[in-house]
């Protein structure tokens, strides 16, 4: 449930990188996602072709302000996204470095901060800091996006025991692993986790096939959250018969 | 005795040359008609580079295939293509590039770039060699083309006064034709030209990069086309910042010489795709279209073209 909108799929798919928007259009079908983001900075109003594309698909759009530098830019970007979709969702990025695309956590609760108080339903992408994620809850962001790792390198989930501990102690907030996501075991094992969802785009993009890649991420997701309702075994130090010991006929 | 049949070729752009010529190459009467006297939008900032496994690595097996006949029709036509491959090479840190790259193509062998490109000694220690692919240089191809429809006896109207069309209408205006064919979107493309004399290359490489691919190739005479970005707009006019930005970058990746070249030039194209991305032959009305060859303009129009001018010249013969 993102800002009261509730969603079957859990699975959220980036729209960058495809081989064609056929193919995308294909990958969204063939993972269930119900919710798809799209860039604006670069393309601008002139991306009208490819949006239209987007629409057609039926899906809810993300637009996300991918590619922005500073708060400026960014909340320009998410005015601009409000105005072509005609939806107050926005995923907040906002870029501290070029090279590794690690979010800015100043310039994101300062846009957080901005763009909810206009009435924007905020998406930001984020470190896995507890207090980074305090202050966007209390600049009103209801729904946090922590990355698994740097965007685009399929390193999965670096810092588990992080990832644990921000969905401890932000219960009532729907937490999205953002990034970073190489194979659906890594995305299985964030849903396990107890995260709300997954969002993905490079690991499914460039796949030498997108859209069976697509289908295993839906998979995957579906999986990973079925578990973590059903309640998963803890680990053991060693093995525990499942036969009672006692009674066991002796044939020495 | 019967007149050889009549067409009238919409669009001076790579393929509606490429459609004129397979025509004229069978007795058929051809007219083409563009509205600019000089060549123009897309194909005049293509990279020019017949690259038809490499392009796999996003394209659909079809245009793999197709792609293949392009190197021999255009050697077979015009001066200048030359078969000297294509490597591909990623910086050290963006080694898995390579072998995704490796993986989603064929045609390819591990090579030593240092021993296929001298000047790159020291800066690559593995590439990926596709020895069948080729380049040529897109403007003089395409000048090339034009005064070979001319001495063919082709009726080339560019610029000035549009004639009535006479015959069949082959549609190959790219992006112009937009509003008859629903579905054409613009991808963007920016591209640098850069002149140095300190470094020389034989063929186009390709540097692999997670976020900013990209490819130089030489045109000779110490000059380089850059290319390319993919942007879904249809925001024509000059080349961003970012972009020049991007592309610089990359080719400074490839050799820091490249950063004391001239910049000479930079431009930007509207590539014209439809929602596969696969160009493709329409019959539409009494039109047929030849568009949507998105970033395969050199590689993919001879096969569109001898497709096309085949099946109408079974057309032909059946109706006699």
């Amino acid at each position: 449930m993102f800002y009261g909108i509730p969603l079957t799929s859990r699975l959220l798919l980036g729209t960058a990188q495809y081989p064609s928007p056929a193919i995308l259009g294909e990958a969204i079908t063939a993972s269930g996602a119900e919710v798809i983001t799209v860039s604006l900075r670069r393309e601008g109003a002139g991306g009208g072709a490819f949006r239209e594309l987007l629409r057609d698909t039926g899906r809810r759009i993300l637009p996300n302000t991918a590619g922005c530098h500073s708060v400026r830019e960014a909340v320009t970007t998410a005015h601009m996204a409000r105005e072509l979709f005609a939806t107050n969702w926005i995923k907040l990025e906002v870029i501290g470095h070029a090279d590794t695309l690690q979010p800015d956590p100043f310039a994101l609760v300062e846009a957080a901060r901005i763009l909810c108080s206009e009435g924007f339903a905020v998406f930001p992408y984020m470190t896995e800091d507890l207090i980074l994620a305090e202050r966007l809850v209390e600049a009103g962001c209801r729904v946090l996006m922590p990355w698994g790792a740097p965007i685009g390198s399929g390193q999965g989930l670096r810092n588990p025991e992080g990832l644990r501990s921000l969905r401890a102690h932000f219960p009532g907030i729907a937490l999205v692993i953002d990034a970073g996501i190489g194979a659906p075991s890594q995305a299985a094992a964030a849903m396990e986790m107890g995260f709300d969802a997954v969002l993905l785009n490079t690991a499914v993009a460039k796949a030498r096939d997108p859209v069976g890649m697509a289908r295993a991420f839906g998979q995957a997701v579906a999986a990973g959250r079925l578990a973590h309702e059903a309640g998963l075994m803890l680990r053991r130090d060693m093995a525990v018969a499942s036969t009672p010991v006692f009674g066991m006929a002796e044939l020495a | 005795m019967t007149l050889p049949p009549q067409f009238t070729v919409l669009g001076a752009g790579v393929a509606g040359l490429c459609v004129a010529t397979a025509l004229i190459e069978r007795g058929a009467r051809v007219m083409v008609i563009d509205p600019s006297p000089d060549p123009t939008g897309a194909s005049w900032y293509a990279g020019g580079m017949l690259a038809p496994f490499c392009e796999g690595e996003a394209a659909p097996e079809a245009v793999v295939i197709a792609g293949q006949v392009a190197r021999t029709w255009w050697a077979a036509r015009v001066p200048g293509v030359l078969g000297h491959g294509t490597l591909v090479v990623a910086p050290p840190r963006d080694q898995p590039e390579l072998a995704r790259f490796a993986r989603a193509t064929r045609g390819h062998r591990p090579a030593d770039p240092a021993a296929l490109e001298p000047d790159l000694a020291g800066r690559f220690a593995t590439g990926l060699f596709f020895a069948d692919e080729a380049h040529l240089d897109p403007r003089a191809t395409l000048r090339a083309l034009r005064d070979r429809l001319r001495a063919l006896g082709a009726e080339l109207h560019f610029g000035g006064t549009e004639p009535p069309s006479r015959g069949q209408v082959i549609d190959c205006r790219g992006l112009a034709a937009q509003s008859a064919l629903p579905g054409l979107r613009a991808v963007r493309g920016e591209m640098l030209l850069l002149r140095s004399t300190e470094i020389a290359l034989a063929r186009p490489v390709r540097l692999l990069h997670p976020r900013f691919p990209c490819y130089v190739v030489p045109r000779g005479e110490g000059l380089f086309m850059v290319g390319a970005t993919m942007v879904e707009t249809d925001r024509d006019g000059p080349i961003t910042a970012r972009a020049v930005m991007e592309l610089l970058s990359a080719a400074y990746a490839l050799h820091p010489a490249l950063a004391e070249a001239e910049l000479v030039e930079t431009g930007a194209g509207l590539r014209p795709a439809f929602a596969d991305n696969i160009p493709a032959i329409r019959h539409q009305g009494d039109r047929i279209f030849v568009n949507g060859l998105y970033r395969h303009g050199f590689l993919m129009a001879p096969a569109l073209a001898e497709q096309l001018a085949q099946t109408l010249f079974q057309e032909v013969s059946l109706a006699s």
